[in-house]
């Protein structure tokens, strides 16, 4: 019953590749995010941090259509970046994982800043005056201090990124082979009479990714926690 | 080297406005908790900016609020050992010692980790992190990653507060080779008489944020009045001395000062090799003829230099013995059975077990 055909796998495929990119990209941005939030004061902090949070409280279909609307080959982003940089989001796999990247991103922002929140500061004083600049002080203390937390948001902006369904299919689709992802595909499949078989093969893959998401990063936080235990 | 400080700072309803020049090897900043001696160590390591003021080492100027110049702290080379020793928990000892090496660039000079690392005896320690390390461990490890940056000046702020009295007695004979082997100047912030007797060279006394008095250690821990400030039972002055002889049978030895010979405790210490004893005012007795049929095995013949202000019952009496200055804590009943006046010879005695291992130190060539 496991046997898959070869759509189910391109589903499968391109699931991970989506997730991983939207993973990778929005990592840089999301620690950015997290360090200014939670060592910055300025004037709309806190809209900067609504902005961030949206995408978990509206619904899916909104973000969706919104990235529609910014990023489509007829909005204003779209059609900068698509001019200027040959990137197009609309209706490709790329626009998949943009989807994913926004739906995830408060998830990793909120892990990546609790971990950035309890670095103590007084360390890194410490390494300013054995003659580290700010940026060497990030670099060698900061960023391995945050990793576990690091490590945390990745992998649950991974993981939302594997079940991300309403803002994807709304922004660029359901398209095989290019924006079908696995939700995408399980859902074809509901849609269809005889395709309960099919669907349910999915829905067992969709399980094991996730537990073997979850797992790795319990083994990685724990790598990481044992840097800063008895070696 | 020399250090000078003239800051004004604020730090919510209190006021830091400190101003002193120091050129000791070991400069004490003396004071009670909450004086402000740790507001000044920051200043003089660029970790808060003065609100007005200057601050220069060796002639390099690092704060000059009036000509609007402010040195950032990794560009000072000050090594700094900080009361909680905030070693880098992900890096191991090794590591940690490293890192200021590392940034210190053309600075650097010759490679002295091999050196430094067995003065302060952490070569065990190398492959841990500090997280497996006890409380001594740690300091030593924080101060030998500061030395290790090759700092123009070493600023240590209570570095054993947080140890108890065995770990304490573990570091303070390092802090002494720092000071007489390394020749790194150091500011040493402490609110202990014991840790400052047996360590300055230099007495800055602050309170209330203010610079109470500077001046070279061995005048200023004799000074009568001087220790309100800083718990009553801790004054006292300091002895030079060498070792003389040491005897086996009753477990003594024998000191030779300038105030005559003591006999102390049996201590590990090579005949010849010089000390400073910390001698506590408390524990002195005077006496207006030599005492016979008395325990004690000093007596030490004294000239009274000045009467303290007396509090409550009690009285200092800033001592001449053999020109070395010493304070007798006395009531002022005895003060006034004894006739005791300036000019007056008296006898001191004290008694051999009053001096310690913790009131012994090594010697630095006092910069008077």
């Amino acid at each position: 019953m496991l046997d898959l055909t070869p759509e189910e796998w391109t589903a499968v495929r391109l699931s991970l590749r989506v997730a991983f990119w939207a993973m990778a990209a929005s990592l840089p941005f999301g620690v950015l995010i997290a360090v200014i939030l939670a060592r910055c004061e300025f004037w709309g902090k806190s809209i900067l941090n609504g902005i961030v949070h949206l995408p978990l409280i509206l619904p899916p279909v909104v973000t969706g259509y919104v990235l529609l609307l910014l990023f489509g080959r007829r909005g204003p982003l779209g059609a900068w970046l698509a001019e200027n940089f040959g990137i197009v989001f609309a209706f490709r796999w790329t626009g998949a994982a943009l989807a994913c990247a926004v739906m995830g991103f408060p998830l990793m922002v909120r892990a990546i800043r609790l971990s950035v929140e309890s670095v103590d500061r007084r360390i890194e004083e410490a390494a300013g005056t054995l003659g580290a600049n700010r940026f060497w002080i990030f670099i060698t203390i900061t960023l391995p201090l945050i990793l576990p937390g690091l490590i945390a948001g990745a992998i649950l902006s991974f993981a939302k990124a594997m079940g991300e369904f309403g803002a994807t299919i709304t922004f660029v689709s359901n398209i095989p082979g290019e924006t079908q992802t696995l939700p995408s595909a399980i859902y074809t499949y509901t849609q269809v009479p005889g395709g309960d078989l099919g669907a349910l093969r999915l829905t067992l893959i969709s399980v094991a990714i996730s537990m073997a998401a979850l797992l790795l990063s319990e083994w990685l936080s724990r790598q990481a926690a044992s840097l800063f235990g008895r070696a | 080297m020399s250090v000078e400080v003239d800051i004004a700072h604020r730090l919510g309803s209190f006021e830091v406005a400190a101003s002193f020049r120091s050129a000791g090897r070991l400069t004490a900043l003396f004071g009670r908790s909450g004086a402000g001696k740790t507001t000044i160590v920051n200043a003089i390591a660029g970790l808060i900016r003065p609100d007005r003021g200057r601050i220069s080492v060796d002639g390099e100027i690092f704060v000059d609020t009036a000509a609007g110049i402010f040195v950032p702290r990794q560009k000072r080379r000050i090594g700094y050992v900080f009361q909680e020793g905030r070693l880098f928990p992900h890096l191991t000892v090794r590591q940690n010692l490293a890192y200021g090496r590392w940034f210190a660039g053309r600075h650097a000079g010759p490679d002295t980790s091999a050196e430094v690392i067995e003065l302060l005896g952490i070569s065990h320690l190398l492959k841990r992190r500090p997280g497996a390390l006890s409380g001594g461990e740690k300091s030593r490890v924080a101060i030998g990653r500061a030395l290790l940056a090759t700092p123009r000046l070493l600023l240590m702020d209570e570095p054993l507060a947080s140890l108890d009295e065995g770990r304490k007695a573990e570091i303070l004979p390092y802090v002494e080779r720092l000071r007489d082997e390394l020749k790194v100047p150091i500011v040493y912030v402490s609110h202990s008489v014991a840790e400052v007797a047996r360590l300055a060279t230099t007495i800055v006394v602050i309170s209330n944020g203010r610079v109470e008095a500077v001046g070279p250690a061995s005048q200023m821990l004799a000074r009568p009045g001087m220790f309100p400030l800083a718990g009553r039972h801790e004054a006292g002055g300091i002895l030079s001395a060498r070792v003389k002889a040491h005897d086996a049978l009753d477990e003594l030895t024998t000191l030779k000062s300038p105030a005559g010979d003591i006999v102390v405790p049996r201590m590990d210490a090579a005949v010849g090799s010089e000390l400073r004893i910390h001698i506590r005012a408390r524990d002195i007795i005077l006496a207006s003829d030599p005492p016979t049929g008395i325990s004690a095995l000093n007596i030490l013949p004294a000239l009274v230099v000045e009467i303290g202000e007396a509090s409550g019952p009690i009285v200092d009496v800033a001592l001449d013995l053999g020109g070395e200055r010493l304070l007798a804590r006395v009531t002022r009943r005895s003060l006034r059975n004894l006739g005791i006046a300036p000019g007056r010879r008296v006898h001191a005695v004290l008694k051999s077990i009053a001096i310690g291992r913790r009131n012994i130190g090594h010697v630095a060539d006092d910069t008077r």
